[in-house]
């Protein structure tokens, strides 16, 4: 195995080593009908539990694949659990064949060369992924070279009560200009709550002129560098924010109650579908809609990976090429269902499936793929630990 | 067959200093008045005939139920009946089940209800079996008191200041038929009473306790 | 058997204590071998001591928890001094059972709703009074100074100690005393407090311990209601144990430490404050004045028991609104319509928690049941009653700040790799609702006429007998009521099952605290209720079941 994927790291990523392998995707299917797959995904949300259910409904109508939703509460656990499999030598079948992943816990699993694959660009729907305009090749600046597969893209956007605030803003100078002039009707999650550190991040983003060292690990030499526009940023808008700064809402969802009563004009979230969700839910105002700065906004993927040592990989394989799939990924955005954004390229897509997507009503707070813009990359996580902790010390341990 | 309660050679220590020493014989009907101030351990004396001294006492000496020594008996198989100034009726039981809780198991349960009916009928308390306890006077729940230890079969009674929660008027009755009751049945009884009238009634030897350990 | 049940009492209580603390010890010396780490070393005190916000967070802990239980005592003396003895107060008694049955969150959720800048006491006076069209901007909640938080915990601790004054009381004979010192001419609020107070103080001394020690280290009303630019030295704590990286649970074993040494500093604190205060008082005995401001006096406790006792309330009704809630902004009173949809998006799942709940509420309450009554049989058989050192051990586990052993324990529990779950779960709850039941029967248990087992034995019945058949019927109803207060304490308990359970064990309070964060006022409500039903309930079963039970028993009625 380790031997495999040390092969596997050299050579190019399209040339298969995967066993099943991808590529002969009938040998897939008939192997994979009659298997099952326990997906590791985290189970918090009714709505994505409802969701989970549904795709076992379809994969076992259409490849006989019976899948069972395993729920966790953190991903971490499903890390562990592989890794003291691992070292148990369960290596032919564990008890996880998929897990619902990005960011440092891929990062670790593939550094630590426990998934299976290369498998995601093989896959058949892989053809109509949108894989230049979104960022479906690299999670977290980790290139993903076929170890996982995208089903689902979550991007930056803010929140903005037009009946208060009916501008909207083009950049993070903007917001800060805008802020200077409507103190306390802005605020963001306390850091290191992960919506806190990515309003963090955005800013800092937006603020260079070339945030293309950010996806590099920060070093000591450059770190107090480049982030020092952000502090000065943050030195700025503190005074202008809601309660000055001195306490932040805990999460994003606890600034909508905030909008609702009209203490905050503007915040941000990172499901371009939530305040769409969150206007039916009667949580916030019909007057509220969101935007995106004219330089895009942070986004990234959620993945499905393989651990190396499942016994059903090609199951998973199946499951993760369903949820690419026009049908799961046109349900997948109905803001009814999970109002999550497509990882899809519509130019890409037939006239009836792209007529799946057209059709959604997603919600008068919701922008369409199109209005969403460009994606931009999340920096090295380095960057965002380092930023965290700095924060903290800053503004969250009193001043 | 003796039917007699022995106190032999009884002494209460408490604190290692002696409280009280008592050493007779009560013979089957008969009655011991045992007076003195209070303080002077007299419910002491009873308890340890009960098997119920308190941790802080120690008893010396014999207790025996006709031939019988019961001295290291467990409480509940020593067959001693008590009577308390309070009727201490059981507040979560009927009148009946009261009767009930004190007779020996076995029998059907008609012969049983039967035995319970004849009680009250005996004392005067017709009908009473499903009443609640909390409803009957003062002279009703002490009859029914009595009732309730002497259908538990007892071979000894003891009554501790038995009757000074009763009025006048009742009190004689129901001292009246507590002695009746105890010659009929041949049970010695050991009365601890602070009223001379009690003592008169029982007819029976007195002795006075004296606070030993402050003379 | 029964003679080993007092041993086993006091390990079930203290053992997980004794335990916790030594879990604490090591690591916060830097010995946690399951992360890799081995000591003795100092760094974790170094990087406690690093940390910018740990004199914010240590003199916030500090402060909150002395200022809200002088305030609660304050509150209550007043109360006492000014009302004991009238239909005002008997009322006010009767409110106190349900006021103490709400878990201290759903309290807190409920202030919150009432005093925030957009909560309904600013939607009742807005826009007409205020001006305000839209909330204002001020730090009410979450307040640096962390009054909000006070206020949380002073309407949660008036009603504790004033169940505690009332206990007292009883054997204190205040209306005698009450009497003598009107008649010589004292003012009735003088008169009680240098009459009565000075005994009934000495009587509630340790649960005015506990309230300091709880108060200090509480976690879910400082989650909610306190501030957050730092958090207050528990909250800082249990964020350190839940860290993912390993390495952390070090700097919160030393901190846990440091909240350990802070309790008892602020123990010591009030312990030199009564000194001083008596001195004082004393003086003031002696002095003779009559103190006739009576008047203005009984006003003032009236009106702060009923803002107390009314924030309950209207916070669980503001709850109860929120939670039926269609659309509601600022300024109106109401919602602009009523739905069920936040019961039916959220309802099932609250009720399958409500199970969970009952269940380890359900063991842990029966354990303690069976231990408590078998301490309180071998003490009646024995005849030996609890000492004074036996009361300061049934306190000992309430006095110990529960930041300062829980985590200790959680790591001592990883490190033996027992696993988390609900077993250990329960266990810890044991350790909190021992006390609790043992405290609430206790005194009904020993106050029963012995008597009657004389009378029972006499009548041939065994000891189990004597037991079974007369002591625990007669006894129903408090034995029903340790019950109630049982679930309501295991119901209430936050850290507990979050630091042992590992995340894995989700209770109506985990659940509920959990929400905080999201602000969702309709989910909260929701969840805030379910968990005041779960500790009323029991409360309203122990009024009703021997109500009908002994429906044609009178004696048995109070």
């Amino acid at each position: 195995m380790k031997y495999l994927a040390m092969v596997a790291a050299l050579a190019a990523p399209t040339f298969a080593f995967a066993n099943p392998d991808p590529a002969n995707w009938d040998a897939v299917t008939s192997e994979a009908n009659g298997q099952t797959v326990y997906w590791n995904a985290w189970g918090g949300s009714t709505t994505t539990n409802d969701f989970i259910a549904w795709v076992g409904d379809r994969v076992m109508e259409d490849y006989g694949v019976t899948l069972e939703h395993v729920k966790l509460t953190d991903t971490a656990d499903a890390v562990t659990r592989v890794l003291s499999e691992k070292q148990a030598g369960e290596d032919d079948d564990g008890a996880i064949d998929m897990i619902w992943i990005n960011g440092s816990n891929f990062a670790a699993m593939k550094d630590a060369e426990l998934l299976f694959g290369p498998f995601a660009e093989q896959l058949p729907n892989w053809a109509v992924v949108d894989s230049e305009g979104k960022t479906v090749q690299t999670d977290f600046t980790v290139p993903v070279e076929g170890y996982e597969s995208p089903w689902a893209m979550a991007q930056v956007v803010f929140v903005h009560n037009t009946a208060t605030m009916p501008d909207t803003l083009g950049s993070m100078d903007a917001l800060l200009e805008w802020a200077q002039a409507n103190p306390g009707r802005f605020s963001y999650p306390q850091p290191p709550d992960f919506l806190g550190t990515t309003f963090l991040k955005q800013a800092l983003v937006d603020i260079l002129d070339d945030p293309s060292v950010l996806q590099t690990a920060a070093t000591d030499e450059n770190y107090d560098e480049v982030t020092a526009p952000l502090w000065a940023y943050l030195d700025a808008l503190t005074p202008h924010l809601w309660r000055e700064g001195r306490a932040y809402p805990a999460t994003g969802t606890a600034m909508f109650p905030l909008i609702a009563d009209g203490e905050l004009d503007l915040s941000i979230s990172f499901s371009p579908g939530a305040a769409s969700t969150a206007i039916a839910n009667f949580e916030l105002p019909d007057t509220v809609r969101t935007f995106v700065l004219d330089d895009g906004t942070i986004g990234n993927a959620s993945f499905v990976a393989i651990p190396y040592n499942s016994g059903s990989a090609a199951g998973a394989m199946v499951v993760a090429n369903f949820l690419m799939s026009p049908e799961a990924q046109a349900r997948a955005q109905d803001p009814n269902v999970l109002g999550y954004g497509t990882v899809l390229n519509m130019d890409a897509l037939t006239a009836d499936d792209r007529a799946l997507f057209d059709s959604l009503e997603l919600g008068i707070a919701t922008l369409s793929p199109a209005e969403l813009g460009t994606v931009q990359a999340e920096p090295h996580p380095s960057w965002m630990t380092r930023i965290a902790d700095d924060w903290v010390n800053r503004y969250g341990a009193g001043q | 067959m003796n039917k007699s309660l022995t106190l032999q050679d009884v002494c209460i220590l408490r604190g290692g200093k002696p409280l009280i020493e008592v050493d007779h014989v009560i013979q089957a009907g008969e009655t011991l008045t045992v007076m003195g101030p209070s303080g002077v351990g007299k419910s002491t004396l009873l308890a340890f005939i009960t098997g119920t001294l308190p941790s802080a006492f120690t008893g010396m000496g014999q207790i025996l139920l006709g031939d019988e020594n019961i001295t290291q008996k467990p409480s509940h198989s020593r067959h001693i009946g008590i009577l308390f100034q309070d009727d201490l009726l059981f507040p979560h039981m009927s009148v009946g089940a009261n009767l009930a809780f004190g007779m020996p198991a076995g029998g059907s349960k008609s012969e049983r209800r039967a035995k319970i009916e004849a009680g009250l009928r005996d004392v005067g308390l017709e009908d009473f079996a499903d009443r609640d306890p909390a409803t009957l006077s003062g002279g009703q729940k002490a009859r029914v008191a009595l009732m309730r230890m002497l259908l538990s079969n007892p071979r000894a009674l003891l009554l501790d200041e038995a009757f000074s929660r009763l009025d006048a008027e009742m009190r004689a009755q129901v001292r009246d038929l507590v002695f009746r009751t105890a010659k009929e049945r041949e049970l010695p009884v050991l009365m601890v009473t602070h009223d001379a009238e009690d003592a008169k009634a029982a007819g029976g030897e007195v002795i006075e306790l004296k606070n030993l350990s402050q003379a | 058997m029964l003679r080993f049940l007092p041993a086993l009492t006091l390990i079930a209580m203290l053992g997980p204590v004794i335990a916790g603390l030594w879990g604490t010890v090591l690591p916060a010396l830097g010995q946690l071998p399951s992360a890799g780490l081995h000591g003795p070393s100092l760094d974790p005190f170094r990087d406690l001591f690093g940390w910018g916000g740990l004199f914010d967070a240590a003199r916030l802990s500090a402060a909150t928890g002395l200022i809200a239980t002088a305030l609660s005592l304050g509150i209550v003396a007043l109360i006492s001094a000014s009302w004991a003895g009238t239909d005002a107060f008997q009322t006010l008694e009767r409110l106190l059972s349900p006021l103490l049955s709400v878990p201290h969150a759903a309290a807190a959720f409920g202030l919150a709703f009432l005093i925030a800048p957009s909560g309904w006491v600013a939607r009742l006076l807005s826009p007409v009074l205020t001006g305000w069209e839209r909330p204002p901007d001020i730090l009410i909640v979450q307040d640096p100074l962390g009054l909000a938080m006070i206020a949380g915990l002073v309407v949660k601790e008036v009603p504790f100690l004033l169940l505690m004054t009332i206990a007292a009381m009883g054997q204190a004979q205040p209306r005698r005393s009450l009497l003598v010192a009107q008649s010589l001419g004292y003012g009735r609020v003088t008169g009680w407090l240098k009459t009565v107070f000075p005994r009934v103080y000495t009587q509630i001394r340790l649960p005015v311990y506990v309230v300091i020690a709880y108060s200090m280290s509480v976690v879910d009303v400082a989650v909610i209601l306190g501030p957050t630019t730092p958090p207050t030295l528990s909250v800082q704590i249990v964020k350190w144990m839940s860290d993912p990286n390993l390495s952390m649970r070090l700097t919160g074993a030393a901190a846990a430490l440091l909240q350990l040494v802070l309790v008892i500093g602020a123990l010591c604190f009030w312990w030199l404050g009564e000194r001083i205060i008596a001195r004082v008082g004393k003086r003031w005995i002696m002095s003779g004045r009559r103190g006739l401001l009576d008047a203005p006096i009984r006003v003032l406790s009236l009106g702060l028991g009923s803002i107390s006792a009314l924030a309950v309330f209207f916070g669980l009704a503001s709850l109860l609104i929120w939670s039926f809630a269609a659309f509601w902004s600022f300024p109106n009173v109401l919602p602009d319509g009523f739905t069920m949809r936040t019961w039916t998006r959220h309802g099932p799942d609250a009720f399958t928690t409500l199970g969970e709940t009952f269940l380890i509420a359900g063991v842990a309450v029966l354990l303690a049941l069976a231990l408590v009554l078998g301490c309180l049989e071998a003490e009646h058989r024995s005849g030996r009653p609890l000492t004074r050192r036996g009361l300061w051990m049934l306190y000992l586990p309430l006095l110990v700040p529960q930041t300062a052993f829980l985590p200790g324990l959680q790591t001592l529990l990883l490190s033996i790799g027992a696993d988390v779950g609900r077993i250990p779960v329960i266990f810890a709850h044991l350790v909190f609702v021992l006390p609790y039941v043992f405290l609430s029967l206790g005194d009904p248990w020993r106050s029963w006429d012995t008597r009657n087992a004389i009378v029972a034995g006499a009548l041939g019945a065994r000891p189990w007998a004597v037991f079974w058949r007369v002591r625990v019927p007669m006894l129903l109803r408090p034995i029903l009521t340790a019950t109630a207060v049982g679930v309501a304490v295991s119901v209430g308990q936050y850290l507990p099952t979050l630091l042992i359970g590992g995340g894995r064990v989700s209770t109506l309070t985990t659940e509920a605290v959990a929400l905080a964060s999201g602000g969702d006022r309709r989910a909260i409500g929701v969840y805030g209720l379910v968990q005041t039903l779960a500790a009323l309930v029991p409360f309203t079963l122990a009024l009703i079941v021997p109500a009908i039970l002994w429906r044609n028993r009178r004696n048995l009625h109070e």
